[in-house]
């Protein structure tokens, strides 16, 4: 499963019942304002990096980008393109947004 | 129509797919609790595999005692219980969303199976299609 | 792969459409196909030909179209949605069609995914 969050973390808890309810070895992948959690000092940093011991951690680069975020990515999370975002959707059997 | 419209129409018949409608929205402040449930009604006519579960706020959709004439708003809350009668049997709440806002089974207005954290991840994983809002 | 994707939110006040938009394009670029755009909920207000956006501004509406227009993409305006919204026949941009929400079930049951952009 792909689970695709689009909301800030420190606004919204969907990144958090993303984390929740996804199964070991699924991915997770950050687009839209949820790129901020994967930022050094967002305190929401501590979430993702406890996430990654059993989650695939993605983000949208194009996000990052837009946001001037790119510098701060944590260790770890692995940017993609739109074209990885594609990718990604391909290679799960399934993908959910919590929106 | 497009050609490739076409090429999914042909493969389409007899499909058995396990759809999940994921709510986790509170019913009233935003539209996607109604809106969701139409998707949910209209899925039946499909004879797919169909789970109903709310998450978070979403199992605020299915509190008893609902009264929207103050709002002016159409009460749908009762909608939830002719899912029965579209064949949309299984309906799932998160215990610790419910346990997060105080609530019990007996505060619902449908019966509903109750999952641990752990079991709603491993039904969502064996889904074909996920539908939130 | 055929890739269906649902979009939930008008243009410009979420980026839901925006991400949308680029998912498919760049599916399209890598060999899949989208055979069907859904909008949903507040989704629909991405259809209508009404839509004006300053000129430095990417346009929305007229990108879904151009979409379908080269590629085939089937943009399905849901008709429940559509009409608490004010969507008709009469103000759609070339290239979407106003049908019902079986649609987007019929989406989900014949594409290999389903992908949902929204807020």
């Amino acid at each position: 499963m792909l689970h695709i969050v689009n909301k800030s973390a420190t606004e919204r808890n969907s990144l958090e019942s993303a984390l929740r309810l996804a199964t070991k070895g699924s991915a997770v992948l950050l687009i839209e304002d949820a790129v901020y959690a994967a930022t050094q000092g967002s305190v929401a940093a501590a979430k993702v990096q406890t996430a990654m011991a059993d989650l695939q951690i993605y983000a949208l680069g194009p996000d990052l980008d837009a946001r001037g975020m790119s510098a701060r990515v944590l260790d770890g999370v692995k940017v993609v393109d739109y074209g990885g975002f594609v990718d990604l959707v391909t290679e799960h059997n399934c993908c959910q947004s919590w929106l | 129509m497009s050609d490739m419209m076409d090429d999914m129409e042909e493969g389409g018949e007899g499909v058995v797919k396990k759809f999940m409608f994921v709510n986790r929205k509170a019913p009233h402040g935003t539209i996607y609790a109604l809106e969701g449930l139409e998707v949910a009604l209209i899925s039946a006519a499909f004879d797919q595999d169909v789970s109903m579960v709310f998450v978070d706020d979403g199992v605020y959709e299915l509190i008893k005692g609902v009264n929207t004439k103050g709002i002016e708003v159409k009460d749908f809350s009762k909608t939830y219980r002719a899912l029965e009668g579209y064949d949309i049997e299984k309906l799932y709440v998160e215990k610790a969303s419910m346990d997060a806002r105080g609530l019990t089974q007996d505060d619902l207005i449908v019966d509903v199976i109750a999952l641990d954290s752990a079991e709603m991840a491993n039904l969502m994983a064996e889904q074909d299609v996920v539908i939130s809002y | 792969m055929k890739i269906g994707i649902m979009v939930s939110e008008g243009p410009y006040s979420h980026q839901a459409s925006d991400t949308a938009y680029l998912f498919a394009r760049n599916a399209i670029e890598k060999g899949h196909s989208v055979p069907r755009v859904f909008f949903y909920h507040d989704g629909v207000n991405n259809s209508t030909k009404l839509t004006q956006p300053p000129q430095d501004d990417r346009h929305v509406v007229n990108r879904w179209s151009k979409l379908a227009e080269d590629h085939g993409v089937d943009l399905v305006v849901c008709v429940a949605a559509g009409m608490r919204r004010g969507i008709t026949d009469e103000i759609l941009a070339p290239g979407f069609r106003i049908s019902g929400l079986g649609q987007l079930v019929e989406t989900g049951i014949q594409c290999d995914r389903l992908v949902t952009f929204g807020d």
